[in-house]
């Protein structure tokens, strides 16, 4: 398999195969559900986790608001503190600047620390195509990395995984990369944890550069928060001499005491904690503790476009919990690759589309991938109303529009493959303003009904080959109501 | 025109729409969320923290002033450790029963020397009840981050009451943004294998708290 998202097929298409495939179904199956009741027990125990959730949308809502304002604070408060302050308006400017940070040092490997940002703009990728190695230290990442694979989830990327595919992983490529998995390994979590501990320690002990997201940026102080379960972020953070952190820019809150309302609700949305294992919080350099130079990367790559769309950035709220994930009946049924972007699950259906835009096939396809049922908007901790976007980014699909692409206003044409839809709904306009034409036509539809075909001829094949046509009814509405209530005078 | 000049341009451009709002930050945000959840006595607070530090696989003892030297070095024997790690401000008491070889932390030692070590002993900033954490933040009764990361095991001394709150939004009040902030609640753990929760991973896979009263 691939490692990256390019090129990836439309998600019906993805989905299906997917689908088809019973391990993959049962290994999400079975950790959704796991995580899904331990969220809603840990949610359970905050009686204020409504207006935690307000309150989570109204700061990050106001630090968007202002996010000039705010980012301008961030450079000022992290260089006074000690770091310097990068900005890459894309992936490719971001990539630049961190070869470039590393480099600079001499070294030709570094450590990472789990991080979507860095990701999303393929990082990795492209280290290595400059001779700079990057080992992934989370341990659902280093599967991922040993597997050649691709994520599939945001807060476990080796969630399509079960423990016997991750011993077979680490029993053949461990010895690739480093210290090979130890003799006899089994597939108990615990044995499995100890091989990734033993064959990542030497990398650690001997890193001197370290790449990293952040969770939440502080603006009045320059601190940086980086949340996390297995210390290998702790490791990265500390242990080398330069630390590079590559953040988007919607990350920032404006306050020290901002963190209050998201470390109470991160980890109980994301792990199902009371408080996850290890919280790292830092501002620029400490003399003799941690690392010697810090960097700060702030990332648009298509935030910008985003915070244009008065719909839309709402999504730019986002604290990657998974939540979403974690619920949709989409997501548990096709898995994360299908989504084709490192953002899957409903928070990546209106996220990919966009801050890449609507113009590749998967891109056009995301808004898509969601009955629309609503169990995200319900658990998100922001309150990010899914649904909605997803309605918005559908109708701008199919009719285009303005929109903002890499700071550009520009106009959507319509996408292909919507034909028969617009044709449908110009013809549902006019016969809804045609009264006359549309009791005639509902008349002719129920005597008719017993010809009726069970799915639909030519463009309208795909749309009821995995729907049933609705019945229509022996007798239009309108008919009804006039034969037994309109005309004695109202509803009895 | 640069990178920085490009991206707040983008930001001020995509703001256009939305009329202005003077309203202050302090306005801005509805904080009507509990600045802790439930009440309880100071002594319930601790029992609280002891609670929820054991709920996520952290050992949890008691003791007096008296009782702490006895007690380190008793942890320090059952876990078999040949040497300990020391801050260079931990009060000298806490490790005057201790036999075992201790080892001063200094800017020089490397992290490879730093893995030889087996348990490490610290202080905290302040411990918060009802998550179950201990925060550290580099002052000198707990030393440089690393030395509570890399040695397997972890001896963190908590003076109760004084340094234990409630809630998450006391902690933070408590606490100093400049400096370097660790955030402990249990042993490492991971929930990568199957979104299952286990124990051990990269960070100290032991970790002993300690309540400290004074008498």
């Amino acid at each position: 398999m691939s490692g990256t998202f390019v090129g990836m097929p439309a998600f019906p298409q993805a989905a299906r195969e997917a689908v088809g495939n019973t391990t993959l179904r049962g290994n999400l199956r079975h950790a959704t559900h796991t995580i899904r009741d331990k969220r809603a027990r840990a949610v359970a125990e905050l009686e204020d986790w409504a207006a935690l959730r307000e309150a989570g949308k109204q700061i990050k809502d106001h630090t968007l608001r202002h996010l000039d304002r705010y980012l301008v604070q961030v450079e000022e408060a992290v260089t006074a503190a000690g770091g310097t302050v990068h900005w890459a308006a894309d992936a490719d400017e971001a990539n630049e600047i961190v070869a470039r940070l590393v480099q600079e040092t001499g070294e030709s490997e570094v450590v990472k620390v789990k991080s979507m940002a860095t990701q999303e703009i393929a990082l990795n990728e492209a280290l290595e195509a400059r001779g700079i190695h990057a080992y992934e230290t989370d341990l659902a990442e280093l599967i991922v990395q040993l597997g050649k694979d691709r994520p599939s989830h945001i807060l476990v990327p080796a969630i399509h995984r079960n423990r016997g595919e991750i011993r077979d992983i680490f029993r053949s490529e461990m010895s690739e990369w480093g210290r090979p998995a130890p003799e006899g390994l089994t597939d108990t979590p615990a044995e499995l944890a100890e091989a990734a501990r033993l064959h990542l320690r030497e990398k650690f002990l001997r890193a001197r550069v370290g790449i990293s997201g952040a969770n939440f940026v502080v603006a009045e102080t320059g601190t940086l928060v980086v949340v996390e379960s297995e210390g290998n972020g702790r490791m990265c953070l500390t242990l080398p001499e330069t630390l590079i952190s590559v953040v988007g820019i919607e990350k920032i809150v404006p306050r020290w005491q901002d963190l209050e309302v998201f470390l109470q609700t991160l980890p109980r949305s994301s792990t199902a904690e009371r408080m996850n294992p290890y919280t790292s919080m830092w501002t620029g350099t400490t003399d003799e503790d941690g690392p010697r130079t810090f960097h700060l990367v702030l990332l648009d790559n298509g935030r910008t476009d985003t915070l244009a769309d008065e719909v839309g950035r709402q999504a730019l709220r986002c604290i990657r919990c998974s939540a979403c994930l974690n619920v949709c009946p989409v997501y548990e049924r096709a898995g994360g690759h299908a989504y084709g972007s490192v953002y899957p699950g409903p928070i990546g259906a209106i996220l990919s589309p966009q801050l890449r835009g609507t113009g590749s096939e998967i891109d056009a396809s995301l808004p898509y991938a969601s009955s629309l049922c609503g169990a995200c908007y319900e658990v998100c901790p922001v309150a990010i109303d899914i649904p909605e976007v997803l309605v918005h980014l559908r109708e701008r699909v199919v009719q285009g529009g303005p929109a903002v692409r890499g700071g550009n206003r520009v106009v959507l044409k319509p996408a292909k493959g919507h034909a028969a839809e617009r044709a449908a709904m110009r013809a549902a306009q006019w016969a809804f303003t045609h009264p006359g034409a549309l009791r005639t036509g509902q008349r002719l539809a129920s005597r008719t009904r017993r010809l009726h075909p069970r799915t639909l001829p030519g463009p309208g094949r795909a749309w009821s080959g995995s729907r049933d046509l609705p019945a229509v009814p022996a007798e239009p509405f309108r008919d009804w109501w006039q034969r037994t209530h309109g005309g004695k005078g109202g509803a009895k | 025109m640069n990178s920085r000049e490009r991206i707040l341009g983008r930001v001020r451009r995509a703001l256009a729409d939305v009329p202005d709002d003077a309203r202050p930050y302090q306005e801005a945000v509805a904080r009507d969320y509990l600045r802790e959840h439930g009440q309880r006595s100071v002594a319930q607070t601790v029992d609280l923290l002891a609670e929820n530090l054991a709920d996520y696989r952290a050992l949890v003892h008691r003791c007096t002033d008296g009782e702490l030297p006895e007690l380190v070095a008793r942890l320090l024997s059952a876990h078999g450790s040949g040497s300990v790690v020391v801050p260079p401000g931990l009060p000298t008491g806490w490790l005057g029963a201790v036999d075992t070889t201790l080892v001063q932390d200094s800017a020089a030692s490397t992290a490879p020397e730093l893995d030889r070590v087996d348990s490490v002993v610290t202080g905290c900033a302040v411990a918060v009840a009802e998550t179950g954490t201990i925060v550290l933040d580099g002052s000198s009764d707990q030393g440089r981050r690393r030395i509570t990361l890399v040695p397997d095991h972890h001896i963190c001394v908590v003076r109760v009451p004084d340094q234990v709150v409630s809630s998450v939004p006391e902690a933070l009040e408590r606490l100093d943004p400049t400096r370097p902030l660790t955030w402990i609640s249990g042993p490492s753990a991971t929930s990568d294998i199957e979104l299952d929760r286990v124990e051990g991973v990269h960070g100290p896979r032991t970790l002993e708290v300690v309540l400290l009263s004074g008498s």
